[in-house]
């Protein structure tokens, strides 16, 4: 089977329940756009995907995956809108910022963690923390280099009797806090559903001027003399940290008339001391769940026999 | 590197006083006007930033018009002097609120400048001075030596660049050095002896 049939078939699969299409027929149409007008492969799949969903009447999200999908462990998704399979335990659940959100949180398969997403409109049974599943037809999704998965109304949901051993992606970063960047201590973020970027002089960049919701959160770097680390404290992190919890930091700003106040008391606090965080990596970042004070220094005898025996 | 690249955070060196202060060379890597400027350590490497943990033992306002801080921050090897003016007013507030002695750490940049006698004096301008405690000025000091081994030890491996440029720019023996490590963490077995 050519490349092209291969695609035809799956796509002929896919809309089986919707239309009276057959795999020829795709083959044609594909084959029409990959050598007549020199469009690539994915592009081609895309738009004749798109000219049966209008001719279907039927959203992206209602397309079945036909069991095209490849069961994916969450390590390896590297694209954007690709349906995948995944087996996969529910690591943690987060409080969701909007109403639009049913769920999110945190699953985990032994490749690594990997955000997850589920909306209300989709009408989904809800996933318990904890529990493992199987989850056909998710898709994946792609922010600033990031990925997750969403879940919609196609997705089937099987919880599994095996529980899914979680891989280990967090890394552990040790050395001098150096520095506290802008935008740390006392923020607002956006209010908008599902938005949640933080606010610049009172302005979301999606968003325009909108009346923020306070949060704590520090993006700090860690630096241990050879490598530099930026790390990021939410809210609950922050106040572990430094011991500065969001309505005092609110209390301290109304009183200072100004929020930057937070922000500079953490990092009399914090720059300068040495500390081990642990935490999954996302993009750039270390996202801090564990975060420890060194206060012991490293054992000087034996740094002494290493000298001496140079 | 493309244009559009986030430039990266300059690495914060560790180095004893007596080796930061013999560090007299600066070098650029690019032509480019806004370039890092490194200091190029005698035991070879580059710093563009340094960390350090020590006694603030004096402070003092030096400056005519504008206030302009002068600090003492001495280690087991020597004294850094750090200078904050107006153009570093968190590191100058913190310089002018501090009592000396104090244990603080410093985050800032090498700055080389030439005396009249010819001779090239090197301070350092902070991003942030703070204090801190005991144990974490213990622990950059063997941090620090740790760091100065390993420099040493990689002096003669061949491709190292910055040893080969510290050959050619200083008449330095990087063995010194490592007596100061060593000096630097005898000095904190002792502590341990007489508080033990």
């Amino acid at each position: 089977m050519t490349d092209l049939r291969t695609h035809a078939a799956e796509i002929a699969d896919q809309f089986s329940d919707h239309l009276d299409v057959s795999a020829d027929e795709v083959e044609e149409r594909l084959e029409s756009l990959v050598t007549e007008y020199r469009v690539p492969v994915d592009e081609a799949r895309r738009s004749v995907v798109n000219s049966y969903l209008d001719e279907a009447g039927i959203e992206r999200d209602e397309l079945a995956g036909g069991g095209g999908n490849e069961q994916t462990l969450l390590n390896d998704i590297d694209e954007d809108e690709m349906w995948v399979d995944v087996r996969a335990k529910v690591v943690e659940l987060w409080e969701p910022r909007s109403e639009s959100v049913a769920q999110v949180g945190l699953l985990g398969d032994d490749s690594g963690r990997m955000k997850f997403v589920s909306f209300t409109t989709s009408e989904l049974p809800e996933l318990e923390e904890g529990k493992s599943y199987a989850l056909g037809n998710v898709v994946t999704d792609e922010y600033q280099g990031n990925f997750s998965v969403k879940l919609n109304r196609t997705t089937s949901i099987t919880e599994l009797d095996e529980e899914i051993e979680v891989g280990d992606d967090s890394t552990s970063v040790e050395g001098a806090l150096v520095d506290i960047q802008s935008g740390s201590g006392l923020i607002k973020r956006c209010p908008e559903e599902g938005c949640t970027r933080v606010l610049q002089n009172g302005r979301c960049s999606e968003h325009g001027s909108v009346d923020g919701e306070f949060d704590l959160r520090i993006k700090a770097v860690v630096d241990d003399g050879d490598e530099v680390h930026e790390v990021i404290f939410n809210r609950e992190m922050t106040e572990e940290l430094t011991g500065i919890e969001l309505d005092e930091a609110k209390q301290m700003a109304m009183d200072a008339l100004d929020t930057t106040i937070v922000e500079e008391e953490m990092r009399g606090d914090l720059v300068g001391f040495y500390y081990r965080v642990t935490g999954p990596t996302l993009g750039r970042y270390v996202l801090a769940n564990e975060v420890e004070r060194l206060r012991e220094p490293a054992d000087a005898e034996e740094l002494l026999i290493k000298a001496r025996s140079m | 590197m493309s244009s559009n690249e986030i430039p990266t955070r300059e690495v914060a060196r560790r180095v004893f006083a007596q080796e930061f202060n013999d560090a007299g060379y600066t070098f650029k890597e690019s032509d480019d006007e806004r370039a890092p400027v490194y200091l190029l350590l005698p035991t070879g490497e580059r710093a563009n930033r340094v960390f350090l943990v020590g006694t603030l033992t004096e402070k003092e306002d030096v400056g005519e018009d504008n206030e302009y801080w002068r600090g003492r921050i001495v280690d087991p090897t020597g004294t850094f002097f750090v200078y904050a003016g107006q153009y570093q007013p968190e590191a100058a507030s913190a310089l002018r609120d501090l009592d000396a002695p104090a244990y603080v750490a410093v985050v800032g940049k090498p700055r080389t400048y030439e005396t009249d006698d010819g001779s090239i004096n090197v301070s350092v301008r902070p991003e942030s001075i703070t204090e801190v405690d005991a144990a974490t000025r213990d622990r950059w000091v063997t941090e620090t030596a740790d760091k100065t081994l390993d420099r040493i030890a990689a002096f003669d491996d061949e491709g190292n660049e910055y040893a080969r440029m510290a050959r050619e720019h200083y008449d330095l023996d990087p063995d010194e050095y490592k007596r100061a490590a060593i000096a630097a963490l005898e000095s904190l077995e002792q502590a341990d002896e007489l508080s033990a």
